[in-house]
């Protein structure tokens, strides 16, 4: 049974609602998303199952669409808005992306869909939020990190590259997670007091506050950062840590070593693989013993506490330069030292540590009669666990089961 | 005043820096009662973001590191030396009238200082305990260490971010630090949301690395079903459109140094508008209108647009081409967007709370609103042991000699 067993949530399908829609319902809540007449614009995403276009091929939906049920309706036609008004007064969760007023005009707003269901928690995730100065400005995933705050901090250290937006829906996915947190807090507070409510998402305002020290630097000290390789932005230029390793792999070699003992245990590992001789610093990777803990204000105002922690970052990148990505990951990190290797998402899925844990689980879409390797639910929850319950649906497959009972 | 969403809800909480921090958070903003459990022994450093830049003025310590503050506001602090007997004895009251708690050390602390999953459930049977690490509490990366450079390269998120024939970009900070939180706050609720209708508790294993994993659906997907590898060549492109939509789609320089627009054509209506705006003779080329020439052509496509974009101030083309309904924004710097973005400003997103050793800072405000019960931050984060005489006098029922023997014996 999984934790949200017994949630019912109609989910108007869009861009912005996706992710928040997929992981509710991969906890257990019983998610119809609602699609138009053809399908959702999702479908039309690649890649496609074989490379092959179609409505039932697209990755994109597949991944997003776990464990939902499906129902078309067209709510541009007074029918499909009863349905829909039908469907929302069983249920009592909405959630939807539309464009601020779209709901509205059509008479499905949260107003008109709370009277026939006065305790609805009913959630919106927009570009901006349903009002304000900016509620019509487009917006797309790329637009929203550029605009947002996160891609002014990724990059690389020459400027004349672009800044970079990180791949995979981020800005999307991040309203998608806070439109969950909100929903769950909402529905407990019903479940308390028997009183529902809108939740009004901005994706802007969330990828905003998920920016970590461009923001505080900013508001605090009103310093900006500025965009490094593979490392965090920085007010001013920082150490590299990004590490090419001898399978031309790379390894985040993080801000390590610290602590007396991961400098202890840098020189022996220089030692054991021979390296102690070409490494010029080793006197001052020894007096690191000294120092308890290098925080970092210590490492940009004393300059001896610089010098020793730069020795050590010199060891590390010298090591890491010598193994194979993954060799170096284990072998930092079995000696206390936190490292990461750089992984591509097939190295992910098939990581022994991801597999141990049951994160890649297998799907059957029997439809095919095949299975595939899916990413599973992060959240281990040993009391009420969380999967994948099903393949994304087909176009309307649950139309005739789901309007039946309503 | 504050929220009244979650004002049922104690949260006993052991968490720090952004991954855990960053959970309970959100949850105080909500209303519930974070108590945040700190060591006195080690005034609280072992969360590095307590005394780290950036600073307001000149002043430093455990009181004035930014990152900390920002991550804590609304929550009560105590501190608790968990060596001692009695430290021990007080966070079992504690547990025995919370209904959750959080952690985020390594995997395995908790369980050494005597507060494991099984412990907990002793002390509050139906208790829900929320743990939060790198790598999770199970497998062979158990005992890894991780910040969140490191939970955002193994879980993915470093090497598809980045352009073509060029090294990983990651992300220019420690985003799945966030995002671990988010998962993390997902989960408490999740949990709760369980106990409520099931009346159990549970413990529940967060781990950053795999929530990192999760993030990454599309790409692994089409490993797994097609067999094809993100490392390949041309990839990633991470600033075009990965579902093989949109194009134009990309960052292109603007006037001035270090100024940046993106753009993204959804659609071949929008790229005869945004043709129409170019006026060159190459933007209305047949082979460019629809969507599969302009994919075919991307390189060219987007050497085109960046040539043109570069004669302009980038604020005034992203309101032009927004005016013609064409996603597009400036590359925000971060005075931009707190300081001088009508969204923002309208939205709240930055209060304005006083600390007590800081004074008037600006923190990170929540990217929702409700309708009937909205968040509040109004308390700044606790400075070390603030909220002792709070928490042991008027939770836990101690009387002020009582507490007074506890600070004299260096218990809090």
């Amino acid at each position: 049974m999984g934790a949200l067993d017994g949630i019912k949530i109609i989910e108007l399908s869009s861009d912005g609602t996706a992710f928040a829609g997929k992981l509710l319902a991969d906890m257990g809540a019983d998610v119809i998303v609602v699609e138009p007449p053809g399908g959702s614009a999702q479908r039309r995403y690649g890649p496609f199952l074989d490379d092959v276009v179609g409505p039932e091929r697209s990755l994109h939906w597949w991944h997003y669409n776990t464990s939902k049920r499906s129902v078309v309706l067209d709510l541009n036609d007074e029918i499909g808005q009863d349905q829909f008004r039908s469907l929302v007064a069983e249920a009592g969760v909405v959630l939807e992306g539309e464009a601020p007023g779209r709901l509205e005009a059509l008479g499905i707003d949260y107003e008109e869909l709370r009277a026939g269901r006065p305790d609805l928690v009913h959630c919106s995730i927009t570009p901006f939020g349903r009002t304000g100065p900016r509620c019509d400005e487009q917006m797309t995933d790329l637009t929203m990190l550029a605009g947002g705050g996160p891609v002014w901090s990724c990059g690389y250290d020459d400027h004349e590259i672009p800044p970079v937006r990180g791949g995979g829906n981020q800005g999307y996915q991040t309203g998608g997670v806070w439109a969950v947190i909100s929903m769950l807090a909402a529905v407990l507070h019903r479940q308390r007091t028997d009183v529902g409510q809108h939740i009004d998402v901005s994706n802007h305002a969330a990828v905003n506050v998920t920016t970590e020290f461009a923001s505080y630097s900013w508001l605090v000290a009103a310093t900006e950062v500025q965009r490094q390789t593979g490392r965090h932005a920085a007010a001013r230029p920082t150490q590299p840590t990004q590490a090419l390793c001898a399978d031309g792999r790379y390894l985040n070699t993080g801000v390590p070593p610290r602590r007396p003992a991961e400098f202890k245990a840098l020189s022996e590992w220089l030692g054991e693989l021979g390296l102690d001789r070409e490494f010029p610093l080793r006197l001052l990777l020894e007096m690191g013993g000294q120092y308890e803990h290098i925080g970092m204000a210590e490492i940009e105002e004393d300059p001896m506490i610089g010098e020793v922690f730069g020795a050590g970052r010199e060891a590390v990148m010298l090591i890491a330069s010598r193994l194979s990505a993954y060799e170096a990951f284990i072998g930092f990190q079995t000696r206390g030292i936190p490292v990461g290797a750089i992984n591509a998402p097939e190295d992910v899925i098939s990581d022994p540590h991801f597999m141990a844990r049951g994160f890649a689980i297998e799907i059957e879409h029997e439809d095919l009669g095949r299975s595939f390797t899916y990413p599973g639910v992060p959240i281990k929850m040993n009391g009420s666990p969380s999967s994948i319950s099903r393949r994304a649906p087909h176009v309307g497959e649950h139309t005739d089961e789901i309007m039946g009972d309503s | 005043m504050s929220s009244s969403l979650l004002n049922d809800v104690r949260v006993c909480d052991f968490t720090g820096q952004l991954a855990g921090a960053g959970a309970t958070r959100h949850l105080a903003a909500f209303g519930a009662q974070v108590i945040r459990i700190e060591d006195p022994l080690r005034q609280g450093k072992w969360d590095i973001l307590r005394g780290s830049p950036p600073f307001k003025d000149e002043r430093r310590g455990i009181e004035f590191g930014s990152g900390f503050q920002n991550h804590n506001v609304g929550k009560l602090g105590v501190t608790v030396d968990l060596r001692t007997d009695r430290g021990r004895e007080l966070v079992t009251e504690l547990v025995r009238v919370s209904d959750v708690v959080t952690e985020n050390f390594a995997s395995g602390v908790m369980e050494r200082m005597g507060f494991g999953y099984e412990e907990l459930q002793k002390m509050k049977e139906d208790i829900i305990y929320v743990s939060n690490c790198g790598f999770g509490q199970t497998g062979p990366y158990a005992k890894f260490k991780s910040w969140g450079p490191i939970a955002q390269a193994v879980g993915g998120l470093t090497f598809t971010s980045g352009l073509t024939d060029m090294p990983p970009a990651g992300w220019g900070y420690s985003y799945m630090d966030h995002h671990g939180g988010y998962f993390m706050a997902i989960g408490i609720l999740a949990a709760l949301t369980h106990r409520n209708t099931s009346g159990e508790g549970q413990w529940v294993d967060m781990s950053c690395s795999e929530a990192g994993a999760s993030l990454i659906g599309p790409a692994v997907l089409d490993y797994t079903v097609n067999g094809r590898p993100s490392r390949r060549d041309g990839f990633p492109a991470s600033n075009r459109d990965s579902s093989s939509t949109m194009a134009p789609h990309g960052i292109y320089a603007t006037q001035g140094d270090d100024n940046w627009i993106a753009i993204s054509v959804r659609d071949d209506a929008e790229w005869a508008s945004f043709a129409a705006e170019i006026g060159e003779g190459w933007a209305t080329a047949e082979r460019l209108s629809t969507v599969a020439g302009r994919l075919g052509l991307e390189d060219v496509l987007d050497a085109e647009v960046d040539r043109w974009t570069r004669r302009y101030d980038r604020h005034e083309l992203a309101d032009r081409l927004q005016r013609c309904g064409i996603p597009t924004a400036v590359v925000a710097r971060p005075s931009e967007r707190i300081d001088a973005d009508t969204a923002t400003e309208a939205w709240g997103l930055w209060p304005t709370i006083e600390h007590a050793a800081m004074g008037e800072v600006r923190v990170d405000g929540l990217p929702v609103h409700f309708s009937e019960t909205d968040w509040e931050i109004c308390k700044a984060a606790p400075t070390l042991g603030e909220d002792n005489d709070y928490v042991f006098g008027e939770i836990l029922g101690l009387t002020q000699s009582e507490i007074g023997s506890l600070r004299a014996d260096k218990v809090i």
